[in-house]
């Protein structure tokens, strides 16, 4: 006989939603969407077993399950929380929760060199994205920030452990994507680093997606470094038929014009890999020819990456004839009598995607 | 003389030999555990004498055993936290050392109550001698039919391990415990799931202290009844409390918890006063995470009552006016010492012990110690003060495991209690490096609130 499945209702900030036993709060909320979803930086729902080390995701359960409805005595790490039946968090709505966070960040940033203007990952960073959204406006960290040199692990990934924030991502997906592993945390507390003994370069066809996984810019692709700007480039779903088992073949390529400057994984809204890509696709494949390209890839419009996507946005009023007691402005010049330069027949926010040179090409 | 339950026949010669332990009645409780009583019964002795924890929370043993999942055909283990690394508390390398069989009693025991066959002595790496005693006493006890195969006739078994760690305080917090023995790094899981459901090996484990299972024995020799009229209220039975600092005779002593912090300290039968005709500035009555309480505090509560050495009575008044029993590390300071010094002892360890696995702790101790360190050297600012309470406020609470809380804590009451002290450090850094700020006025008798009028 099946059993007809009981979901467990849950409220966060008051918004209920009825999900599956054994989901996290952080899922709970994800189903939700929207503000209340906590922000995560180890957490990463394709890895398993990461989670609850970085804090970010603190939230208050002010009621633990309607069987027993005493709230939690501390906040707890909602990526490793399960719900209950009927239990109660709060995330933005608590004062205390936002508060935490606020020092959580405060710590992260404490030894983060923010080298932001000549990091790779600006742009796509989650840690850029949580401190502007949670961070304080300065710090009040007087001393020397911990550094380290950087490291080569294998000819194609570089490490910089100065911006690590130990969020053990890439230790899980060593671990469990690649067959052997070979590198992991060294090291204890403040000192604590992700490193190979002696240097070993981490041979293994899908090492790659360390790079991907990563929040900050610790761990970046060599084929990639300082060759151009993330927003500068135009992302498009492609794929290829990958000889590699295990590999999905599906990757986002980023463009400049013709010109692959980069491979990934494809991500959600919430940076995380849909499918896993192996190092040949992502490393070795960067002609177009090597490519079927399905077309312009959709980026959350939150993201500096989406800076000249247009579609949706609503035209600003005019207001001048407002100002101007309802006189209409005299036009001196209409620059499009003269020149069709600015191709007023190409309305932006008609364009799927990061507008680009090839738009008015067309 | 307080009466004695764990201590009683320390003072034998060769105690900690099978031979001497045996004749003076040793493994008279594991026989009758084994022979006359079920498992079910043994736990309802531990449950009826209220013994709790003596690691430092305090949690009730026999709740604890109760919580163990008994799933079909999955192994249970007992694991005994011997990773005593607590700055202060060194009551456990006592007993493990000079009544080793006492602790193997208990091991056995609380193995036949929780239906475990193997059992794991987690020792720090820095008590390097002690496992050859443990083992030593372990194959003298398996010689004579007490470990091993069907263990005298009753068809149990028990092997009991010794384990040593690698030097790492965090070893001491029962999961990353588990994660080190089982070859890991000592990082501590993320709970729930606790140890009793998914610990060892992913097999149902119950994780005690040493004093904690060597105590079972007394309990099973008395009687679960008899223990709990021991001590005062829930505070049941006997405690092992590790004095040091500035007292004329430090030591371990095992006390009823039926006393007053002023007697432990002044009486001669245990720390003697404090050594040098000084006087009694502060104190930190377990292990240097508790909160440190100044003299006024320590020998009476905000309420003017005197202050007991029980769970209750040092945590009289919550954390604003008390503070913990914890593991019993009982650290005194006299009018010589330096609060602020102390605390940047304590912030160091701290710091270099943090596992480095969630942020707050992993930055924050650091933070918290090189603050502390330029009030010391007088280059601190006032705001510094502020600062630091702003940090502890933010680690404590927030981390995976306890030693984020016991991080702050230290910082939290130093501030607390001694923020007078840490401001004259900011204040006056030229004199702060030459001499101690002294007794002040941290002795003074307390102004009690009269009670409010009917």
């Amino acid at each position: 006989m099946a059993e007809e499945k009981k979901l467990f209702k849950v409220k966060i900030d008051n918004i209920s939603v009825e999900v599956e036993p054994g989901t996290t709060i952080l899922n709970a909320a994800r189903q939700i969407g929207g503000d209340i979803v906590p922000p995560a930086m180890c957490y990463y729902s394709k890895l398993k077993g990461s989670g609850g080390k970085c804090r970010t995701c603190l939230v208050k359960v002010s009621k633990g399950s309607d069987a027993d409805p005493r709230p939690m005595p501390k906040l707890v790490a909602s990526c490793r929380t399960t719900v209950m039946d009927g239990m109660e968090v709060a995330n933005i709505t608590s004062p205390e929760v936002l508060e935490a966070r606020k020092g959580v960040v405060e710590f992260l940033l404490l030894n983060h060199p923010l080298d932001c203007p000549v990091c790779d990952q600006a742009g796509e960073c989650h840690l850029q994205d949580l401190s502007y959204e949670h961070g304080a406006d300065s710090t009040r960290y007087e001393f020397k920030r911990r550094t380290f040199d950087k490291v080569d692990i294998g000819d194609k990934i570089q490490l910089h452990m100065t911006r690590c924030i130990l969020c053990y991502r890439c230790v899980f997906t060593a671990d469990q994507l690649t067959e052997k592993r070979e590198h992991g945390v060294l090291g204890r507390g403040e000192a604590a680093e992700i490193g190979t003994y002696i240097q070993q370069s981490l041979d293994n066809n899908f090492i790659g997606n360390v790079i991907d996984v990563c929040p900050v810019g610790a761990l970046t692709d060599k084929t990639f470094r300082f060759k151009n700007r993330v927003w500068f480039l135009k992302p498009v779903d492609a794929h290829r038929e990958c000889n590699d088992p295990k590999c999905c073949g599906k990757v986002a390529l980023w463009m400049r014009g013709d010109e692959v400057f980069r491979v990934t994984a494809r991500k959600d809204k919430y940076g995380e890999v849909e499918e896993w890509i192996c190092d040949t696709c992502r490393f070795d494949k960067k002609e177009v020819k090597d490519w079927v390209i399905e077309g312009p890839r959709k980026i959350e419009r939150q993201s500096v990456i989406s800076q000249g996507h247009y579609v949706g946005v609503n035209k600003p009023k005019e207001t001048l004839v407002e100002v101007l007691d309802g006189r209409q402005p005299k036009l001196l010049l209409d620059i499009h009598n003269i020149s069709e330069v600015n191709k007023p027949n190409i309305d932006l926010s008609q364009i799927n995607g990061p507008a680009h040179s090839d738009d008015f090409n067309k | 003389m307080g009466r004695k339950l764990l201590f009683d026949k320390a003072h034998i010669e060769g105690i900690r030999y099978y031979d001497v332990y045996r004749a003076n009645g040793g493994y008279g409780s594991a026989e009758k555990a084994l022979k006359s009583m079920s498992p079910d019964q043994v736990l309802d002795e531990v449950k009826k004498s209220g013994l709790r924890g003596r690691g430092g929370a305090g949690f009730p043993t026999g709740m604890k055993w109760s919580f163990i999942a008994k799933p079909e055909g999955v192994p249970r283990y007992l694991v005994c936290n011997a990773d005593e690394s607590e700055p202060g508390t060194f009551k456990d390398r006592y007993l493990m050392e000079f009544l080793p069989h006492l602790l193997i009693e208990g091991l056995l025991i609380s193995s036949y109550t929780l239906g475990c066959n193997s059992c794991y002595i987690y020792i720090r790496g820095e008590y390097a001698w002690i496992p050859d005693i443990l083992e030593e006493a372990i194959a003298d006890a398996k010689k004579n039919g007490w470990l091993g195969k069907n263990i005298q006739g009753t068809g149990f078994d028990l092997e009991i391990y010794v384990q040593r760690g690698a030097g790492a305080y965090i070893c001491g917090e029962e999961t990353a415990l588990i994660e080190s023995l089982e070859g890991k790094r000592g990082n501590p899981r993320i709970k729930p799931p606790f140890p009793a459901v998914k610990g060892l090996w992913d097999c149902p484990t119950v994780v005690n202290n040493v004093e904690t299972l060597a105590t079972v024995v007394p309990i099973l020799r008395i009687g679960g009844e008899e223990y709990a009229k021991y001590g005062t209220g829930k505070s049941t039975g006997t405690k092992l409390i590790s004095a040091c600092g500035n007292i004329n005779k430090p030591g371990v002593y095992e006390i009823e918890m039926n006393i007053s912090v002023e007697e432990f300290i002044y009486s001669d039968e245990y720390c003697g006063g404090i050594a040098n005709g000084k006087r009694l500035k502060a104190c930190i009555p377990g292990g240097s995470s508790v909160p440190i309480l100044p003299a006024n505090l320590l020998l009476k509560t905000a309420k003017g009552e005197p202050r007991m050495m029980t769970y209750e009575s040092l945590a009289d008044g919550g954390f604003a006016t008390g503070t913990m029993l914890g593991s019993g590390g009982f650290i005194v300071l006299d009018e010589d010492q330096c609060i602020v010094k102390n605390t940047l002892t304590f912030a160091r360890f701290y710091h270099h012990e943090s596992c480095g696995q969630c942020s707050p702790c992993r930055e924050g101790t650091g933070w918290m110690k090189r603050v502390l360190l330029n009030i010391e050297n007088g280059k601190g600012k006032m705001s510094d003060i502020d600062l630091l309470w702003d940090i502890q406020r933010k680690i404590e609470g927030n981390t995976i495991c306890p030693l984020g809380d016991a991080a702050a804590w230290p910082v939290a009451a130093a501030i607390r209690h001694f923020r007078d002290e840490f401001e004259w450090h900011v204040l006056h850094p030229e004199e702060a490096t030459k001499r101690n700020y002294g007794l002040a006025h941290y002795a003074d008798p307390l102004e009690i609130a009269a009670p409010a009028a009917v």
